[in-house]
């Protein structure tokens, strides 16, 4: 199927949602959701210490702001980074800084980052909040400005900041924003619980942010699996007198809450390699960004706390918190009645793309939407790598189609060009060829490890052309000095020769002068 | 107190599949076809499928321990003996036990182990051990028997473990007495002396479409094939093109000249296409990977099969298409490539 012309594709992308498509491959999983859906959502108490680590959106970490000692307010911010400091990390609380130091920060990579150590003095008190009062009214700049104070990311999992996306937003100009309620993974339903629990504030944040970016409508996107949220939104936008704000049922198959899958769905038009939703203009956001933005507008508070699904057979009593950020999991899980006999992993994240943690001292990040533990019988028995026998699988379930297993091969043969060819950039990581590989090839692992390859090689290229360039102007240079050594040394020897020619013409006249003189004896 | 935990990569999962559960779940396809073949032709064929996986599983030991493989993983993978059982449904049931250990050699040592083993093959190795033993002893190679119904005999399991193992039929019985042409055979012959189709299928060989017993087992193997499918052991592609094609292209020829060709579906449930079309030109290693590539690759299998048989030395021409395609695997693979996402 070839791609429609832009024009084309901008007009179906206005009409997202009214018509429902596929997407290539996905896999239809177990949910397993509605064990942590029993229990209504509950606030997880002050723990004795947060950890607030800096590193807690994509990109680089934050420079703390605050010094051991230190008295801080609830949402004061004790961090940031970024041109605009739009990487921005606030007081989960009001305390004392006990310490900065470097402790397990729930990152994928498992290696330890510079944390805030807050010792909470039991008051919770905010600090000065300035709430938007008429944010109907007020200026879009102002609005798309108190997101980027408040810290907010990407709450879906990609923790990307989302003043970053807003203000390309605004600047490309998005006729529809999408509110993705889509939660694909298996056992993750802290979407699903705000959608039942706080519909009203997801509605006010989609608002806002229609507002804050100019866009003319929302769409909604939920799954046809969930239970009860269809109501409480549909209540929440009659209520809100929102009649631009519409709510789509999507069929539940993994990994339709991915950007990319979700837009096809809902449009039919697959959003271009390297390029963004912006391109069709579009802007996608989770829906609990959305009440971080709704509370960082109307309420003024900065984002400190998130909605943690914590389940799993290894969880006595699976249920959603409502945890700041820095709380060690550890709190969490003590909540949920502690671990059962069989726990065996813990997962920070879905069964699908979620990492597992050494330790449950890790704090919640922003990032957590989820904390799994599995039992030893939902992982074992580790099954040995074998060789790929090609049987295709991978490229049956690859929604960003794919040949996975020819660039598995290419990774592990360093053919760079082939990878680039293939397409690597364009992988989600969803890791769908992972669970059908019947070779259990690593091959999300593998992927991961060529994009830092390709990254760093563009790097070195991009070295290399600098050190050419450089290597090109001294050699022009040296040439140049050469070439004008030359004319000064000619120059010189033509003065010489003149020289020579003025003596010896002299002598010649005065030779002359001479003889005359002699003759005339 | 914190807790300290084991990691492991994602996705968290038991595993969905294996390399040995896809290779079991091909072997279980087989036994209808099997079943229906002891049926018509005698109990030969398990002693061929029983030697073939001994020296199959022999050769890949001996090679694993050569290449320093770890044995019990890839002994534990059944791949060698789906190789080894195709190899012996592609034997008559009373060619003697040296067939099968030359044919498991070329299969296991060449065209897997040499290659680089498991995943690593160009060719299908069952067909080049077959292709390797039937250009190799022609006159063994052609020994089939006809279905027990036409035969004046029973050979017993002693008189068939007797001929398989001493090379020689039990005393009193000829092979000219018990060996029987193939309906493929028939046919060629048939043709070779300047005959007619139908003057050949007036033999009593003949079933409805194909040979008589064979059409039967065809339609087995075609029922085990189906279960994959189900399974998504296998795709569709393969099979359904493969056939197609024959069935055209046979129609078309046949109707073009219907005293040298026989009619499509007698293609069909003669010979080894069917057991061809689900269980080896599915084979995944040495096959295309997309599903544009793989009917492309099967409509080649069936398009050669069908000049072979025609034009070619041999009576049947799986095998040989089956390998030729094998070569273009590749070439298909490279300008089949799916389009990437949003590219």
């Amino acid at each position: 199927m070839r791609r429609p012309p832009i024009s084309e594709q901008l007009e179906r992308a206005r009409n997202a949602g009214s018509q429902l498509h596929h997407f290539h491959g996905g896999l239809r999983l177990r949910h397993n959701k509605k064990i942590s859906c029993e229990l209504p959502l509950e606030a997880t108490p002050l723990p004795p210490r947060l950890f607030v680590p800096m590193l807690q959106h994509s990109g680089l970490s934050a420079e703390p702001a605050v010094k051991p000692g230190q008295q801080v307010l609830k949402g004061e911010r004790i961090g940031y980074f970024g041109v605009k400091e739009e990487m921005a990390v606030h007081a989960p609380t009001s305390g004392t800084v006990k310490l900065l130091a470097r402790r397990p920060i729930s990152h994928p990579s498992g290696e330890d980052g510079l944390c805030v150590v807050i010792e909470p003095d039991g008051l919770d008190q905010w600090t000065q909040l300035t709430p938007i009062e008429n944010w109907q009214e007020a200026d879009p700049a102002l609005l798309r400005q108190r997101i980027r104070e408040a810290g907010i990311v990407g709450l879906g999992g990609a923790v990307f900041p989302t003043a970053i996306k807003v203000d390309d937003a605004h600047l490309r100009g998005i006729h529809t924003l999408i509110l993705n309620g889509a939660e694909c993974e298996p056992y993750i339903s802290c979407d699903e619980m705000l959608m039942r629990e706080q519909p009203g504030s997801i509605i006010l944040g989609a608002r806002i942010l229609q507002r804050a970016i100019g866009a003319g409508r929302t769409l909604i996107a939920i799954e046809d699996q969930m239970g009860a949220v269809n109501e409480s939104l549909k209540a929440a936008v009659k209520e809100a007198g929102a009649d631009d704000i519409d709510i789509v049922k999507v069929t539940t198959i993994y990994p339709e809450g991915g950007e990319k899958q979700l837009i096809q769905v809902l449009t039919g038009l697959e959003v271009p390699s390297g390029g963004r939703p912006a391109d069709l203009g579009l802007l996608c956001q989770n829906v609990a960004t959305a009440t971080a933005v709704a509370n960082a507008v109307v309420e003024g508070k900065s984002l400190i706390e998130r909605i943690v699904t914590v389940t799993g057979s290894g969880i006595r009593q699976p249920r959603n918190l409502l945890a700041r950020i820095g709380t060690p999991i550890e709190n969490l899980v003590d909540q949920c009645g502690g671990y059962t006999e069989d726990a065996a992993r813990l997962i920070l994240g879905g069964p699908m793309m979620g990492y597992a943690l050494t330790s449950d001292s890790n704090p919640v990040i922003k990032a957590a939407n989820c904390i799994l533990v599995l039992s030893e019988l939902e992982i074992e028995p580790p099954q040995a790598e074998m060789p790929c026998i090609r049987c295709g699988e991978c490229v049956r379930v690859c929604p960003a189609l794919l040949l996975p297993q020819e660039l598995n091969w290419q990774i592990r043969n360093q053919q760079w060009e082939e990878v680039v060819d293939y397409g690597l950039k364009d992988c989600i990581e969803c890791g769908c060829c992972d669970f059908v590989c019947p070779s259990h090839i690593p091959l999300v692992d593998w992927f991961r490890y060529g994009k830092a390859e390709l990254k760093s090689l563009q790097i070195e290229r991009g070295k290399a052309e600098s050190a050419r360039v450089r290597f090109e102007a001294r050699e022009a240079r040296l040439a140049r000095e050469k070439q004008e050594r030359r004319q000064r040394l000619e120059q010189k020897k033509q003065g010489l020769r003149d020289q020579a020619d003025k003596k010896k013409k002299l002598a010649e006249a005065i030779e002359r002068v001479q003889s005359r003189k002699d003759g005339g004896k | 107190m914190s807790r300290k935990f084991d990691t492991g990569g994602a996705p968290h999962f038991p595993p969905h599949s294996t390399v040995a559960g896809v290779m079991q779940q091909v072997l279980y396809a087989l036994v209808p076809g099997v079943m229906a073949y002891v049926w018509f032709f005698g109990v030969g064929i398990l002693v061929q499928i029983f030697l073939a996986v001994a020296f199959a599983l022999l050769f890949e030991w001996i090679m694993l321990r050569l290449r320093k493989q770890p044995v019990r993983l890839f002994l534990g993978d059944y791949s060698a003996v789906v190789t080894a059982v195709l190899f012996a449904l592609c034997l008559p049931p009373l060619a003697p036990w040296w067939v099968a250990l030359i044919g498991m050699l070329f299969a296991i040592v060449l065209a897997k182990h040499l290659y680089g083993g498991l995943g690593q093959n160009v060719f299908n190795p069952a067909m080049v051990g077959y292709v390797v033993v039937l250009i190799s002893f022609p006159q063994v190679m052609s020994l089939w028997l006809p279905p027990a119904s036409l035969a004046g005999y029973t050979l017993g399991p002693g008189a068939v473990l007797h001929t398989i193992f001493l090379g020689q039929l039990p005393a009193g019985m000829t092979w000219d007495a018990i060996s029987q042409a193939t309906p493929l055979d028939t046919i060629r012959a048939t043709l070779a002396t300047g005959g007619i189709v139908s003057e050949a299928r007036e033999s009593s060989i003949f079933g409805d479409f194909g040979g008589l017993g064979w059409e039967w087992i065809a339609n087995f193997y075609a029922l085990g094939g189906l279960w994959l499918i189900w399974r998504r052991v296998i795709s569709w592609h393969i099979p359904v093109m493969m056939i197609t094609t024959v069935v055209t292209l046979g129609l078309a020829v046949y109707l073009a000249d219907p005293g040298s060709n026989p009619a499509p579906l007698q293609h069909v449930f003669s010979g080894a296409l069917v057991l061809g079309a689900f269980f080896i030109a599915t084979d995944p290693v040495s096959g295309c990977v997309s599903n544009r590539g793989r009917l492309i690759f099967a409509a080649g299998v069936g398009v050669l099969t069908l000049v072979i048989r025609r034009w070619g030395g041999y009576p049947d021409g799986v095998a040989f298409a089956v390998l030729l395609m094998n070569m273009a695997a590749p070439l298909i693979d490279r300008y089949t490539r799916p389009r990437i996402f949003g590219q």
